[in-house]
């Protein structure tokens, strides 16, 4: 029984596996691999060579470019977060179920378009003879600079994220058992202590997981700091993109991604476990 | 009968005109057989239907491009494919050596092209040849110098490379983000003419780093090929560095407010050339569209290439444009003795080819690029 158990388990996991092995850790362990490799005359030749590292790790480019990425993907997960919180309240709580089914389908539609289209679309919007400029100048402010600014690519950000996050906060806020609210209610407790002392322990799984993607979805992208920030300053996919351009130096640019799916797998695996704690 | 006979006839007669339609593509594939196909590794617009429709048509043939932004791209997709995979490829004039000594390209046959035709300048152009042997032959050019907004600047503030400091633009500078053109130019207004603002000591390449940090608070963002155009057409950028009229000679057709101008302490030449890939089966049609391409006919498509407008080296492609479209002709220079006559600015020693790093590495200056990007 026990065996029969066993090899149906495996069964049932094996796509799984089979797919994370063949799409996750292989190409990762490659990545790692030619982290050592040598290039000459444009081409690579596998050797092992700490020079990858030690030049990319030992320049402040870097650094730079890695503490800013940090910075903006995790304000773009709290800004995220907390715009995303009231709009999901309102479409879990206060909405009929059909309303929410559509409203959830309208967060979906943005993704029917490619992600560079909608950040093109942003560059008309935001340049400095755009529409925004043009209502904020006709209440005589501005024109303020919102392109290629650290504004510009957090604009970008959010509109990569935001309906994600909104989705997972809904998912996680239409879960929570109501009777629990009432409780709280006829307990005396205000709006207020019932949402900070109810529904937010009970929400923190779907909220933290939708800080957790955006995070991971902000700290690689690279079309919204290239095409809205302007590459000012790099941030480390666009390092990524200028290290590859030169020379071809894609140890040194898989050196660089190397650092990246480090962090991603530090900070996600402690967002999960908060996430998840006392959940047994 | 005869009402018989005529319906029978129409019947008979759609039925084959039916039968006829159907069977065209197929009776069109009989006669012709597949077009050769030519692989074409080169920057956007080569092998667009502007420039090949007509030779494809003629000489049943079909173009497919690879294409490229920059020449370390080129490198690296030449570099990671076998050996016979690209039968043309369009190469910046200052990679034709590294292909070579890859052993990319193939010897070419000097006595095939119209050189005789070439201006004096472009005979025996750097980088194509090694001592009498040929490995490159230039197909078009054009100059890099001070690309800006009309309104924001007058044509006499941008004749300086100081125009980039200027109050009226400041954060309003933009980088096209590759940094051979960029440092060349900061390398002439240094004035590192002698012999090349790419071949300087270690002195000249610091002061080159501090000239350009300098600009650093002028500066409104780095863009790719893209960038450059939608940033300068809705006027967010007011000047843009490493660009010339293949950039603003496009947006002006547009209407946008922009020229470009080669300044007082000189510009930089960006060249597009033709070599053949090693290990083709190709090198005759291949030849023949080389040829072509240097015809007069050739030239007035590429001095108006829909991507990007270039200039020609040929004397007959000056007289091809002058006749087909005198406006275009007049607007690139390309009318001996006018003020932007290139050659004239050649002679005058005021346009600097564009070249690799002779004294530093491609990777210092490339290094310094990402510093400053992030200064």
């Amino acid at each position: 029984m026990t065996e029969r158990t066993s090899v149906y388990r495996i069964f049932w996991r094996l796509p799984l596996i089979l797919w994370q092995g063949a799409f996750f850790v292989v190409p990762v362990a490659f990545l790692a691999v030619m982290t050592f490799w040598l290039v000459k005359n444009y081409r690579m030749e596998p050797d092992f060579i700490l020079t990858n590292w030690e030049k990319t790790l030992g320049r402040g480019v870097f650094w730079d470019a890695y503490w800013l990425t940090l910075w903006r993907a995790a304000l773009a997960a709290v800004i995220a977060t907390a715009i995303a919180f009231p709009a999901a309240y309102t479409l879990a709580f206060r909405m009929s179920e059909r309303t929410r089914r559509f409203a959830l389908f309208c967060l979906i539609v943005p993704f029917f378009t490619s992600f560079l289209v909608r950040a093109y679309a942003w560059q008309v919007i935001l340049a400095e003879g755009g529409p925004v400029n043009a209502v904020l100048g006709s209440i005589g402010l501005g024109p303020y600079v919102m392109l290629n600014s650290g504004f510009g690519a957090m604009v970008g950000y959010l509109t990569l994220v935001l309906p994600l996050v909104v989705i997972f906060q809904t998912w996680g806020l239409s879960a929570i058992d109501r009777n629990l609210i009432e409780a709280a209610w006829n307990l005396g407790a205000t709006p207020l202590r019932t949402l900070v002392r109810v529904i937010l322990p009970a929400a923190r799984t779907g909220i933290f997981v939708g800080a957790i993607f955006a995070f991971i979805l902000t700290f690689g992208d690279f079309v919204s700091p290239f095409y809205l920030g302007g590459s000012k300053p790099p941030t480390l996919s666009i390092l990524i993109i200028d290290t590859t351009k030169s020379g071809q130096q894609w140890p040194r640019a898989a050196v660089v991604s190397m650092m990246m799916i480090l962090t991603l797998f530090l900070t996600s695996a402690a967002a999960l476990r908060i996430a998840y704690r006392g959940r047994g | 009968m005869t009402q018989n006979r005529l319906h029978l006839s129409r019947r008979t007669l759609l039925q084959g005109a039916a039968s006829a339609a159907l069977a065209t593509p197929m009776i069109n594939r009989a006669w012709a057989s597949d077009p050769v196909q030519i692989n074409m590794l080169a920057w956007y617009g080569h092998a667009e239907p502007d420039i090949v429709a007509e030779f494809e048509a003629a000489n049943n043939v079909k173009f497919v491009p690879k294409y490229y932004a920059g020449g370390d791209n080129m490198l690296a997709l030449i570099s990671q494919s076998p050996p016979g995979t690209y039968d043309l490829i369009l190469s910046d004039a200052e990679f034709v050596q590294q292909l070579n000594a890859a052993g990319y390209i193939e010897q070419m046959d000097a006595s095939l092209y119209p050189f005789d035709d070439f201006y004096p300048e472009f005979q025996k152009f750097p980088g194509h040849w090694t001592d009498d042997t040929l490995w490159s032959v230039m197909v078009r050019y054009g100059l890099l110098g001070v690309s800006y907004n009309t309104d924001a600047l007058t044509r006499e503030e941008a004749m300086s490379y100081n125009a980039y400091w200027n109050p009226k633009v400041t954060g309003k500078v933009g980088h096209f983000d590759w940094h051979l053109p960029s440092l060349g130019q900061m390398s002439l207004l240094n004035g590192n003419k002698s012999p090349s603002p790419f071949d300087i000591d270690e002195a000249a390449w610091e002061a080159v780093k501090e000239k350009t940090l300098s600009l650093k608070p002028q500066i409104g963002g780095y863009f790719d090929y893209g960038g450059t155009f939608s940033n300068l057409k809705n006027g967010e950028m007011l000047a843009m560095v490493g660009i010339g009229d293949w950039i603003t000679g496009v947006l002006r057709k547009d209407g946008a407010k922009v020229d470009s101008v080669i300044p007082e302490e000189g510009g930089i030449q960006w060249t597009e050339s033709y070599s053949i890939g090693k290990g083709t089966s190709k090198t005759e049609i291949v030849n023949k569209f080389i040829n072509y391409m240097l015809s007069p006919a050739g030239q007035v498509k590429s001095i108006q290439m829909a991507a990007y407008p270039g200039l020609s080296p040929t004397k007959s492609g000056w007289k091809a444009i002058q006749d087909a479209n005198p406006d275009e002709a007049k607007r690139s220079g390309l009318i001996e003795g006018a003020d932007n006559d290139p050659i004239k600015l050649f002679k005058e020693g005021r346009v600097f080819y564009r070249d690799t790093p002779k004294q530093q590495t491609l990777e210092d200056w490339n290094d310094f690029w990402s510093e400053y990007k992030s200064a």
